[in-house]
């Protein structure tokens, strides 16, 4: 836009905005009605998004009779919660969730270790091959992961650790693409300066990505801690593959086989499934304004 | 390379040797978890390799049995490709639907945002749990609502022309996932641009098609991509809810790969299998990527 048009703009703008100022009155009765309309559709859609949670809550709480009585009720008579204490006793879900608790800490534990190092090196230092290196670090994002699999599992499986956490575990100490991508996009909108005052200083390369880079770089850090959490609770079909004994499942394996291992009793499923997710929950209410930034950025999926 | 490197000053050499210990944890991890297994599966897809003996080389013979004589090859295809061609218009339709209202000025609009994201961020084993609660048959909550308004629900999982449909409404639930990429899009295109056409005396309608859609056709392209690969990985549900009956209807490309290497160990045809579903989300993605010329509009 030149200047010219600029100004014009500017003018009209202000003219239009006079205009409206003195139809206020009418403008603003329209504008309530807009809202309430607004705020009533919203909420009807959020409500009818929220009915399958609200529906799994209600029968949480129901007796197994009050499960099929007809028709439903949408408050249970007389709420069990009991059914919740009975899910912990009938079910190992205490057990499940252990299991997954220690994935996460230790996946955590990896990326921390590495993603920092490796995205230090991508987004400050310089060296011969960088580009073609970071070339290869993004086209590994794109590939789709079921192609690993096979020889992923026969690999661990000649290192004996087909039933264990390891084949869980491993690859995040080796940075995680998505989780090293994210973390150079943020070192790089840190100042320079601070680095070269702290070289001119005498501080080490390694002193500065751990003294004043990763201080600065808390946001992208909780982003990859809510995310290893998000997406290790989930996972699914790695865990599947990978372990064998019932005890050692993580939660999404263990619900998943309850319809065949125990008599179906929804009301109980419904308990379990319901505290499977309360961590998930938990931290998304906490961390929302970071997972939805992460997302928004880089397209990172829940 | 090395010209490079004698080139270098000798601060300049710390520097680069400092960068590749640091980058030494992803190297080895792409060596062993990238280009290993890419290479090996490769190889594997031209053996038979039941993982006791060693494999054997067989040349084309997967690729030629997959093609000419195995059903259950096409009946997953078939699957994963309608489920493809169901969801995906969903997704992304109902996905910006939800973005523009969640777009609107009006105050407290975190909150709707945060109630509509909910389902994207819970796990897929427990979603699966919860719809098929959701839609039994005779007591399922959706069956009674559209009794009351005087509608016979189909048997939804557990009909064979309704079951597929039910998985891609249940993967429609989780649309706020999409929604909340197709807001930070929204948020990116000038309000000035709305100003100026509201002045020109554009209505809403003209608004979204000459401005909102053309400016957002990045993020559309976007979205495109990875709700094509996601749609194509379908396995959680499918394994939970229908173990892909009944009679093979939701037989899924990822569940007929599953069962095939790891509950029959036959590892050197699941891995042309797994070959070839790579190949064809590389090729539509390479194809989508030439059409984008076309359609993506990108600020100069």
């Amino acid at each position: 836009m030149n200047r010219e048009t600029e100004i014009t703009f500017k003018e009209s703008a202000a003219a239009a905005a006079r205009t409206a100022r003195r139809a206020d009155l009418g403008h603003s009765a329209r504008q309530w009605l807009g809202y309430a309309a607004a705020y009533g559709f919203m909420t009807v859609l959020a409500l009818l998004f929220m009915i399958p949670l609200l529906w799994m809550f209600s029968t949480s709480l129901k007796s197994r009779q009050e499960i099929f009585a007809w028709p439903p009720d949408w408050i249970p008579t007389s709420p069990q919660w009991f059914n919740y204490a009975s899910a912990f006793e009938k079910y190992p879900l205490a057990r499940f969730m252990l299991n997954s608790a220690f994935l996460v800490i230790a996946n955590t534990i990896g990326e921390l270790i590495s993603v920092p190092l490796i995205a230090f090196a991508f987004a400050r230092l310089r060296f011969p091959g960088k580009r073609i290196l970071f070339v290869l670090m993004l086209s590994t994002m794109m590939l789709p992961g079921q192609i690993k699999l096979i020889p992923l599992f026969s690999m661990f499986s000649r290192l004996k650790m087909i039933g264990t956490y390891w084949p869980l575990i491993l690859p995040s100490f080796f940075g995680n693409p998505f989780f090293i991508f994210l973390m150079v996009q943020y070192i790089r909108t840190i100042p320079r300066e601070l680095d070269e005052a702290a070289r001119m200083d005498g501080a080490s390369t390694w002193t500065i990505l751990y003294r004043i880079i990763l201080p600065l770089s808390r946001p992208a850090i909780t982003v990859l801690v809510v995310f290893t959490f998000l997406w290790t609770w989930n996972d699914f079909l790695q865990p599947l593959i990978y372990l064998s004994s019932f005890d050692s499942y993580p939660i999404s394996v263990g619900l998943a086989f309850f319809q065949g291992r125990y008599s179906v009793e929804w009301n109980l499923f419904m308990a379990a499934t319901l505290i499977s997710i309360i961590p998930v929950l938990v931290l998304y209410f906490f961390a929302q304004r970071h997972l939805i930034g992460g997302i928004s950025s880089l397209g990172l999926k829940g | 390379m090395f010209s490079t490197w004698r080139a270098l000053s000798p601060r300049a050499r710390r520097e680069a040797l400092e960068a590749y210990l640091a980058l030494t944890p992803w190297i080895i991890g792409f060596l062993i978890f990238t280009v290993f297994p890419i290479g090996a599966s490769i190889y594997l897809g031209f053996t038979q390799w039941t993982i006791v003996e060693p494999p054997e080389w067989i040349g084309l013979d997967n690729y030629v049995r997959m093609f000419t004589r195995d059903p259950l090859f096409w009946q997953a295809l078939k699957v994963t490709g309608l489920f493809v061609l169901i969801s995906l218009p969903l997704k992304l339709i109902l996905g910006l639907m939800l973005a523009l209202l969640l777009n609107l000025k009006i105050p407290g609009m975190n909150l709707y945002r945060t109630v509509f994201y909910i389902p994207a961020v819970i796990s897929g084993v427990a979603v699966s749990l919860m719809w098929m609660w959701l839609l039994q048959p005779d007591t399922g909550v959706v069956n009674t609502l559209l009794s009351y308004i005087g509608v016979k629900g189909p048997n939804w999982f557990w009909d064979r022309h309704w079951a597929l449909p039910s998985v891609a409404i249940m993967s429609a639930w989780k649309v706020g996932g999409s929604a909340i990429i197709y807001l930070a899009g929204l948020q990116n295109i000038s309000a000035h641009l709305y100003e100026a056409a509201e002045i020109d005396g554009a209505n809403p309608w003209h608004r979204f098609w000459k401005i909102t859609l053309p400016l957002l056709t990045p993020t559309i392209f976007f979205q495109l991509i990875i709700e094509l690969i996601d749609s194509f990985k379908v396995f959680t549900e499918a394994f939970v809810i229908t173990q892909g009956g009944p009679l093979k209807s939701t037989y899924f490309y990822m569940l007929y790969f599953y069962e095939e290497a790891f509950q029959n160990f036959n590892m050197g045809y699941a891995s042309a299998l797994a070959l070839l579903l790579t190949s064809i989300i590389l090729a539509t993605t390479v194809f989508i990527n030439y059409t984008s010329k076309r359609w993506v509009y990108y600020e100069s």
